[in-house]
């Protein structure tokens, strides 16, 4: 089968991969470009450890063929840090030790991302639905909503 | 058609660390020549915590700052054997193995500064802020990164410690079940209150408020996590979670998470939580260990907070709205039970 | 929202520590909210294969004939794997404590004994071409009657699961069909009782339904060895256990593991490990095997099923005399760790309670469903429930607040324990009174001020006179309802109190041998008039008296006598996990 060639902005940096036509964005980020902060938990759509920014829109990277992201501009938890300075949702999760193992998190942590870009001020609700595809076996949830909440209030919550 | 409140309660106890013993754990701690310790293990961090609660463990013990300590797991080149992380029995028997390491390597710490300060080991105290000084006489003191310094380039010694803590495997008597399983047991009580919807037969947990007895806590926000995230897995066991719906027939089992059901975040019930200490004889600064036992109590909870609302008993679990609706048919309508106390005491 | 209550317990506490105590941040935190943790799959090897088994569509079936061919040609297809492959195709997983008999294959060869039972491994360049090949491998089954019920399973001539265990029953002892416990004479205390209470629970399976799924990448690393990242709980079990399986010397293994999505017991039984590893050992190519959601789902092994019979001797006023438990694990088709959990399910019994007269009879089943296994509880959650809904219901025919009734019967320092050991260290009473302030329920003021630190002593710190009996004895189908056999005398103990805890090292200085504090019997305690319900007259309220304080760690004592040598068990002595293969 012949690769095709693919071209996206992966966390601000010009990135070009040669995929199979059904290859995923998840598989391609992971295997090809070795940005392992994205997960497989299903490859069904259904718990959302893979979820990325596909131009700021939350997308699941198992269900996103690569050949479709030519051109677009690709987040994951591994750009969300400024250097050494951590985005404010990043450092709420660690104030709330809102995770155990960990590895909801990435995915957990894009959610929360795309929904204070849309939403700098979410009510309680609205962050639980704004989670509601992530599944997280650890947490039991509370202190990942408690840290949503708090970084919506922080300074520079709104920075993308 | 209404929705029915209840309130039930259930109080268990666990036992820490595989039962009859036979489950040894390794430690192996040494020193950077500027007196950063790591300790190798292959223990297994499973989102419980277990880097951590070591890393505390070693710095305790040590008498170093937490941030001079690193915890290395799991390299089965570097890091000693060690059972696992089940049977809640890491930070039992991990925590102790390690206690005996860092005993080790802060004997021969100790006795290098004692060296360098030509005083007697015996006499020597650690501030846990990098300095080791004479007892009662703060200002004949030494780093320990001088003193690792020292040890390394001038007097040849190694700061580093081994450890293991096993308890033998013991036997089990076949015809009375006599046996000497664990050493440490840790407790819980908690109170579930739930409303049923006698149309639907949905429960709804409003909230649950516990008290846990779980030993030296050796991390508060830890066990935080573990018995908030326990609290949870409990209810999901209780009222959602099966792969056979019809058990002891498999057939009609879930295959992915659309059809394996668990709360979700909009499912979850405010949960207060107090903790008690009463430390472990043999535990490591007598903690016990939280991980497992924290599901437990949630399930014959929310089961009697529902025979307390409806009047209804479901005693094969998950208690899904099929088996509330079949019950409260059999009983000819809701029987609600006494009314259990009145509104709780949070702070 | 947690609280800690420093009050209670204070005086056997030192809280003087430097970082003990302290909410300090985790050392894993930075990582997990960077991405940068790596989990065993956020590896790259370039030339990886990908590995993927076949697996039988039936629950029990004889496997007439296995046909590769077409898959061993499909494009991209290295290597197909069947169980005549596979070195040592059966193993225990406790066998690394010589616990059981090797029952389990990698591959089934004969026969397959539960839906989902791998078959064929296949190895390709990529998960898309394995997946394909599998759609090639031909096997031809016939079907043989299947048992899903764990007592339909335990009766004569219902279907042979498991052949290691041709009764459909772990066998314990080399003995029984089950492991008995007796403590005192139920029967005899059923007959005083004023209530006699019998329910049945049934706790469903469980799928541990982790973030990460069961998975593993083995790659050759150098000097004929293999690194192998695992997502195993315990990394030497998976390690011994794949070592075992595909039989290589321990060093030849380079297992990295310790950073797992998520366990909870499903990461225990070393799934995909040794076939990895034999993947890696015959292509000498990087292989990965991780399953898929609905594998996890399907065949991941869940916690086992569990069927728990209650029955209870209730006097009026309250007090439990009699407990007796019948409870059968559902092994699924082949034993794993259930074995053990039957064990530790005994232990626990009566729950944290004192009884007088305690049996019980708890049984590990085989049925044709996948195997289960350890979960976050193993062996207590399950009978948790059942007793404490058990003793909701106790409650209500007692006429007796629930949280009365578990203050009245709890147990506390100094009882003996239904495995004739003396409980200590006891707080269940503690709980609970904080638990009822907390909720606002109201206790009596008598149950406020009871103690786990008093009332153990007199009837209830000594061992009753107990009957035995030969039931269920194995190869005498007979027995299975025998009456008692003999009385053991009170007070006898058959096992030594040999359990000391070993350590090396003391507090302050260089490694010397030392003990950590000896788990026997408690301090006399001066007598204290029972607790009684609400209902009755106030008794006087017991005087308060102080614990001994918690002493992490006493003065060296003599170095403590080697075990002696035990041959009830089966698991005689822990070699090194690697010292002993059983084949």
């Amino acid at each position: 089968m012949a690769k095709i060639p693919v071209q996206f902005r992966l966390n601000g940096s010009d990135r070009a991969a040669f995929v199979d036509a059904p290859e995923t964005l998840l598989n391609t980020l992971r295997r090809g470009l070795g940005d392992f902060a994205p997960k497989y938990g299903c490859g069904q759509g259904t718990c959302g450890v893979c979820t990325v920014l596909v131009d700021g829109e939350p997308q699941l990277a198992c269900l996103t063929l690569s050949v479709a992201c030519e051109g677009r501009e690709i987040e994951t938890a591994s750009g969300m840090a400024d250097g050494p300075d951590l985005h404010p949702l990043q450092a709420a999760f660690m104030d709330h030790f809102a995770a155990q193992c960990g590895f909801c998190t990435p995915g957990m942590l894009t959610a929360a991302r795309a929904l204070l870009a849309k939403n700098p001020n979410p009510s309680r609700d609205e962050v639980v639905e704004g989670i509601s595809g992530n599944i997280c076996r650890c947490t039991g949830y509370e202190p990942i909503i408690a840290a949503i909440l708090a970084a919506a209030s922080a300074p520079g919550a709104r920075r993308a | 058609m209404a929705r029915h409140e209840g309130r039930g309660m259930a109080s268990v106890n666990y036992p820490i660390g595989m039962n009859l013993g036979g489950d040894p754990s390794q430690a192996l701690i040494h020193s950077n020549p500027d007196g950063k310790f790591t300790v190798a293990l292959s223990a297994i961090d499973l989102g419980q915590g277990m880097k951590q609660v070591s890393r505390q463990i070693a710095a305790e013990t040590l008498g170093v700052p937490i941030e001079d300590v690193y915890v290395d797991t799991a390299d089965s080149d570097t890091g000693p054997h060690d059972m696992g992380s089940f049977a809640s029995r890491g930070t039992h028997r991990m925590g102790n193995a390690i206690i005996v390491a860092a005993r080790e390597a802060r004997g021969v710490l100790l006795e290098a500064a004692a060296e360098e300060l030509e005083v007697n080991a015996a006499d020597l105290v650690t501030d846990g802020r990098g300095n080791i000084h004479v007892r009662g006489a703060p200002s004949k003191t030494i780093t320990v990164k001088a003193t690792a310094q020292a040890a390394q380039f001038k007097q040849g010694k190694t700061i580093a410690g081994r450890g293991i803590f096993l308890i033998p495997l013991s036997a089990v008597d076949a015809d009375t079940g006599e046996m000497n399983p664990n050493t440490a047991f840790a407790h819980a009580c908690l109170v579930a209150d739930v409303t049923v919807d006698d149309e639907t037969g949905e429960v709804e947990v409003l909230r649950m408020t516990s008290a846990y007895e779980l030993g030296r806590v050796i991390n508060p926000r830890m066990v935080e996590q573990q018995l908030v995230g326990g609290a949870w897995m409990g209810m999901s066991h209780a009222l959602y979670e099966t792969p056979e719906p019809y058990y002891p027939n498999p057939e009609h089992g879930p295959r992915d998470f659309n059809e394996y059901l668990m709360p979700g975040p909009g499912d979850i019930a405010p949960y207060h939580v107090t903790v008690l200490e009463r430390p472990a004889p043999d535990g490591p600064f007598g903690g016990k260990g939280p991980g497992e036992m924290c599901a437990n109590p949630v399930l014959p909870a929310v089961a009697n907070a529902v025979y307390n609302a409806i009047g209804v008993r479901v005693d094969e679990l998950p208690i899904t709205p099929e088996k509330i609706l079949r019950g409260i048919k059999a009983n000819g309508g809701v029987k609600p039970g006494p009314r259990r106390g009145g509104p709780v005491n949070w702070r | 929202m947690l609280e800690m209550r420093k009050d209670i317990f204070a005086d056997e506490r030192d809280d003087n520590l430097n970082v003990i105590g302290k909410g300090l941040q985790r050392q894993d935190m930075p990582g997990h909210v960077t991405g940068r943790t790596r989990y065993f799959d956020d590896h790259a090897f370039d030339g990886m294969l990908h590995l993927k088994v076949v697996r039988s569509p039936h629950a029990h079936a004889r496997i007439r004939s296995i046909d590769i061919a077409a898959a061993q040609r499909a494009p991209g297809v290295k290597r197909v794997l069947r169980g005549a492959d596979v070195p040592v195709n059966k193993n225990t997983l406790l066998s690394l404590i010589n616990f059981g008999k090797d029952d389990e294959p990698s591959l089934a060869v004969d026969k397959v004994s539960y839906k989902g039972e791998p078959v064929v491994a296949i190895i390709a360049d990529s998960e898309a071409a394995a997946l394909a090949a599998r759609q090639l491998v031909r096997i031809d089954y016939d079907l043989l009657p299947n048992v899903f019920d764990v007592e339909e399973a335990l009766k004569p001539g219902a279907p042979v699961v498991n052949e290691t265990y041709p009764g459909n029953y772990f066998e314990y002892h080399q003995r029984y069909d089950h492991q008995k416990l007796r403590f005192g004479d139920v029967e005899k205390a059923f007959a005083q009782a004023d209530m006699v209470l019998e329910h049945r629970y049934q706790m469903s399976p469980i799928e541990h339904a982790p973030t990460e799924t069961n998975g593993s990448i083995a790659a050759p690393e150098q000097n004929g060895r293999f690194v192998v990242h695992s997502c195993a709980q315990g990394l030497f079990f998976a390690l011994g256990t794949a070592a075992k399986i595909v039989d290589v010397e321990s060093n030849r293994l380079h297992f990295i593991g310790g950073t797992v999505g998520g366990g909870f017991g499903g990461k225990v039984d070393a799934l995909t490990e040794p076939l990895a590893v034999l993947g890696a050992m015959l292509t000498g190519k990087p292989v990965r095997f991780v399953l898929d959601r609905e594998e996890e789902m399907l065949y991941g092994s869940p916690r086992g099923a569990e069927r728990i019979y209650v029955k209870d001797g209730l006097m009026r006023d309250g007090r439990i005399v009699a407990r007796s438990i019948r409870s059968y694990f559902d092994a699924g088709a082949y034993t794993r760790l259930s074995s053990y959990a039957a064990i530790k399910c005994t232990a626990h019994l009566p729950g944290p309670y004192w009884i007088p007269n305690v049996a019980s009879d708890v049984y590990v089943a085989y049925t044709n469903r996948c195997p289960s296994t350890a979960m976050r509880g193993f062996g207590v959650t399950a009978v948790d429930f059942a007793l404490e809904v058990q003793m909701d219901r106790l409650a209500e025919a007692a006429n007796l607040d629930p949280m009365e009734f578990r203050v009245l019967n709890a147990y506390r320092d100094g009882d003996m324990k239904a495995h004739r050991r003396v409980a200590k260290n006891t707080a269940l009473i503690e709980c609970v009174q904080v638990v009822a302030e907390k909720a606002n329920w109201p206790l009596s003021e008598q149950a406020k001020r009871q103690s786990s630190l008093t009332g153990g002593v007199g009837e209830r710190a000594l061992i009753p006179a107990t009957p035995l009996d030969q039931r269920g004895q194995i190869g005498r189908p007979d027995t299975r309802n025998a009456p008692s056999s003999q009385v053991l005398p009170a007070g006898t103990a058959r096992i030594p109190l040999s359990k000391q805890p070993v350590m090396e090292g003391d507090r302050d200085g260089r490694a010397k041998p030392t003990q950590v504090p000896r788990y026997e019997s408690a301090q006399p305690i001066a007598a204290l008039p029972p607790y009684q319900p609400a209902q009755t007259s106030n008794p006087p309220a017991p005087a308060y008296q102080p614990p001994p304080a918690y002493q992490p760690s006493p003065p060296p004592p003599a170095p403590p006598p080697a075990a002696p040598a035990q041959t009830q068990h089966g698991a005689v002595r822990f070699s090194s996990v690697f010292g002993t293969r059983r084949r």
